[in-house]
């Protein structure tokens, strides 16, 4: 059923990740995704890889989660691999010569390094969502966005949006299925034929579809109105976000991770296997 | 008392435009409609679909302004568009659908809206927040997100996301007509305490009868015209004009009706259960001790 | 005969998550040919996953439905061929109209039969005509209607499909009593006139009342109670404890009952209480 999908993967949680403030999360995130950059070799990727895990295990995120977040990245990173693998050429003699195709050390090494890295890459985007309620992510968007509203970048509008696609996507899943019911009910063939056929058999679950949409939409806005909905100018928020301790803590624990991949990409040269 | 909503001679009139934005049709909805409604009085307005009355309601906070005639709310015209926000916070409106009302993902986001777009301070918003939540009797659902309520505890959230705005009076569109019997008795008895106990004028757009008896007043709509209006006992001894124009009337009215027609002596007031139940005792008591 | 037949029906939602509910719990069931049933429970008491069962939307997790007799999830059974015999009209039907005109809306369900040509314009007119709706409204767009036409419309085109059992969910929620009036008594005219086996479910003591011969009580997934009006109305006591609300006129004999006045335990129109009143009167009861 459609009602079985759920939307964001965010997991309720007290633990210390959950409480940070969601805009530190982000721009945390971001640095740790360059600090993976920064990487250049085994030994600081490694030392990122144990970094996320205690963040993982400070989190208290059931570890099948990882598994569950990669899955879909699968094909991704087989492809990144294999390419690496067969086009990287190297200096020394080829591992294997299959036809046109030579496999070198060094492209072996490099798939096996970019295939991690996504990995991690991944695993830590997926700290954030996991940790954060979709309303938080977009409040610390738009609060973080704020300073391009002097660019007349639409900030608050762009978060109203997200607010409101967020809390009308179950709406909508509930009705596709109550009308993809109803058109049933009425001998509407939806699951089987040729793609031509298929698309022409959701006409009549996306017309009344669209309709109803389109009714929420104005019936909202009257809504909206009726509370005195003007914009963002001059709004104020109930939810005030303050960083404390933790906050600052978790940025000082960033920046000397950084330090010490830095440190170890000069110690050790690149591929210093 | 004194009046927080006052129409004057309102009309109205629905003009349908073609494409090149030319007139094309004129429909009158309301005609010459002059009443008050009376600060902390409960109003519930009837009608049938089609009657005007939800046209009326929107007459009500400047959804919609007059054709010809105006609106006063706590005396300010709703045609001076420097004050709507004034108006919009004197006298809140709740309508039908409430899943087409919630704005955000969790009900206490929701509940803050207003409080939000009319900049509030934080601290005060979250106080209000609390307040309104526990009047409607919502305040342990407040991390919840819409999608996982009922329609009645939905609908409770619209009207919190209102009250936090404390205005004087709220307008109720149909609240209740998508409602299953508990989510209407919920609402009902939510109405209640905002008319009763916070002293909230409340007018209440329906077409249920049983709801219209718990009123002060009743309005009953017709083609755009007041055809009544009076005290429920008053509204509900015309069973056969209320029978005319599409409405129906109390089972225990129909039924004191009925036995008026076979000849019997009856007050034409009874409206709830228990006066029903009691008068027919009354009746057969009478009738023993002529014996 | 059983036109209907549930064996132990269960069926649970979320199976294996921390969510698991049971939304029906072992009914078993029989509906016979041309029984207008009424069906009433609370919002979660089951009816609407029940009812969803009967031309197999959903299967069940455990027991069988039988139409006619047969598994409707047998091997060689067509679910399909299920939901033109069983016709399901959703609440708040409106929802499901999407073509141009209401002819086109109307020939939906038909056409998806197989049906064309004179059979299928018959069977168009035929069923507008039976829900009440003008010739000249045929070519009109069906989201130009008021909301009464539209939900008649949207009735109009599971009636065209000429199902031997017609479910309905609520037909009336939402809409205003001269509105009502016009689609349940339509309902009740079809029924009489094609013997059609109706079961409608309905949140309004009232209108079952008014309507059915029998009553399905759900509660908490299982059957209640499943008989004449009648012997339900007997158990009003009963169906007062747990929770549904029974009409109003039924609440005023029963405080009468508390006083000491017994009219009887199957008063739930006005017309019968006010027949018992009058006979009461006339053969001067002794209470006082």
């Amino acid at each position: 059923m459609l009602k079985d999908i759920t939307i964001g993967q965010y997991f309720p949680g007290e633990s210390i990740i959950h409480r940070l403030d969601s805009r530190f999360k982000i721009i945390l995130d971001i640095a740790y995704v360059v600090m993976l950059f920064m990487a250049g070799n085994f030994y600081s990727l490694a030392m990122a890889g144990v970094f996320m895990l205690i963040i993982y295990m400070l989190s208290r995120i059931s570890f099948r989660l990882i598994f569950k977040s990669l899955r879909p990245i699968m094909p991704v990173i087989v492809f990144t691999c294999l390419l690496n693998l067969f086009f990287i050429q190297g200096e020394s003699e080829p591992l294997v010569r299959l036809g046109f195709i030579s496999i070198y050390m060094e492209g072996a090494t490099t798939s096996v390094f970019m295939a991690v890295r996504i990995i991690f890459l991944i695993i830590g985007m997926s700290v954030l969502t996991y940790t954060t309620s979709p309303i938080e992510l977009t409040d610390a968007i738009e609060r973080l966005l704020s300073p391009l509203k002097v660019l007349r970048f639409p900030v608050h509008e762009l978060a109203m949006m997200m607010t409101i696609a967020l809390r009308f996507i179950p709406t909508l899943i509930e009705e596709t299925d109550k009308i993809m019911s109803a058109q049933k009910a009425r001998g509407a063939n939806l699951d089987t034929g040729g793609l031509v056929k298929k698309a022409k058999a959701l006409i009549p679950v996306l017309i009344p579809l669209f309709v109803s949409a389109f009714k929420r939409a104005s019936e909202l806005a009257l809504a909206m109105e009726c509370r005195c909905y003007k914009g963002g100018d001059g709004r104020t928020r109930m939810k005030q976000l303050k960083w404390g301790m933790r906050d600052i803590v978790a940025v000082f624990v960033m920046g000397v991770m950084i330090a010490v991949i830095v440190l170890l990409n000069i110690s050790i040269p690149i591929f210093g296997l | 008392m004194k009046e927080i909503i006052k129409t004057e001679k309102l009309t109205f009139d629905y003009t349908v435009y073609d494409e090149n934005g030319d007139e094309t049709d004129k429909n009158r909805v309301l005609t010459d409609i002059s009443l008050d409604i009376e600060e902390g009085s409960f109003t519930a307005v009837l009608g049938h679909n089609g009657s005007g009355k939800s046209t009326l309601a929107k007459h009500f906070n400047g959804i919609l302004l007059p054709t010809d005639g105006r609106v006063l709310v706590d005396g300010i015209d709703t045609s001076d568009e420097s004050r709507i926000y004034d108006i919009r916070q004197t006298v809140g409106m709740v309508f039908q659908n409430p899943d087409n009302q919630i704005v955000a993902t969790v009900v206490e986001e929701d509940v803050a809206f207003a409080l939000e777009n009319l900049g509030v301070e934080p601290k005060e918003i979250r106080r209000r927040v609390d307040e309104a939540l526990k009047t409607v009797d919502m305040y342990e659902y407040r991390k919840h997100a819409p999608h996982q309520l009922s329609g009645g505890q939905k609908q409770r959230v619209a009207i919190a996301g209102i009250i936090a705005m404390r205005p004087r009076c709220i307008v109720m569109d149909e609240p209740t007509a998508m409602l299953d019997p508990k989510g209407r008795k919920e609402i009902m008895a939510t109405v209640k305490t905002l008319n009763r106990d916070y002293g909230i004028t409340v007018v209440m757009i329906t077409h249920y009868m049983d709801e219209a008896a718990k009123a002060d007043r009743v309005i009953v709509i017709d083609k755009g015209n007041i055809l009544l209006d009076g005290t429920p006992k008053q509204i509900f001894s015309n069973v056969e004009l209320l029978k005319s124009v599409g409405l129906d009337v109390p089972q225990a009215t129909e039924l004191m009706y009925e036995l008026k027609k076979s000849g019997l002596d009856v007050p034409d007031d009874i409206i709830d259960e228990n006066e029903c139940a009691e008068y027919i005792y009354s009746l057969f008591c009478a009738d023993d001790k002529e014996q | 005969m059983n036109v209907i037949e549930l064996k132990g029906l269960t069926h649970k939602y979320s199976i294996g998550t921390p969510f698991e509910s049971v939304a029906v719990d072992n009914v078993d069931l029989t509906i016979e040919k041309g029984e207008f049933c009424g069906i009433i429970g609370h919002t979660g008491s089951g009816k609407s996953t029940l009812i969803q069962h009967l031309n197999g939307l959903i299967k069940p997790t455990q027991g069988q439905v039988l139409i006619d007799g047969k598994d409707i999830w047998d091997k060689s059974v067509n679910i399909r061929d299920i939901r033109f015999k069983v016709g399901l009209v959703f609440q708040y039907s409106e929802y499901q109209l999407f073509e141009e005109t209401v002819y086109k809306d109307i020939a939906y369900g038909p056409k998806n039969m197989g049906c064309e040509g004179e059979e299928l314009d018959k069977r168009v007119r035929e069923a507008a005509e039976e829900m009440g709706l003008d010739e000249e409204l045929l070519e009109r767009s069906p989201f130009d209607l008021s909301g009464g036409q539209k939900r008649r419309v949207a009735l109009a085109g599971v009636i065209a499909m000429k199902p031997e059992i017609l479910i309905l969910d609520e037909p009336a929620a939402g809409l205003d009593p001269i509105g009502r009036e016009n689609v349940l008594s339509r309902i009740s005219e079809y029924h009489k006139k094609h013997g059609t086996t109706i079961l409608l479910v309905s949140h309004s003591m009232e209108d079952i009342v008014k309507y059915a011969q029998k009553v399905l009580v759900m509660n908490k997934g299982k059957v209640f109670c499943h008989d004449e009006t009648d012997r339900v109305f007997a158990r009003q006591d009963e169906i007062t404890e747990i929770g549904l609300d029974v009409p109003q006129i039924t609440k005023i004999m029963m405080l009468l009952r508390q006083k000491g006045v017994d009219l009887g335990q199957d008063i739930y129109t006005v017309e019968r209480a006010k027949e018992r009143i009058l006979r009461y009167m006339d053969n001067k009861g002794t209470v006082c």
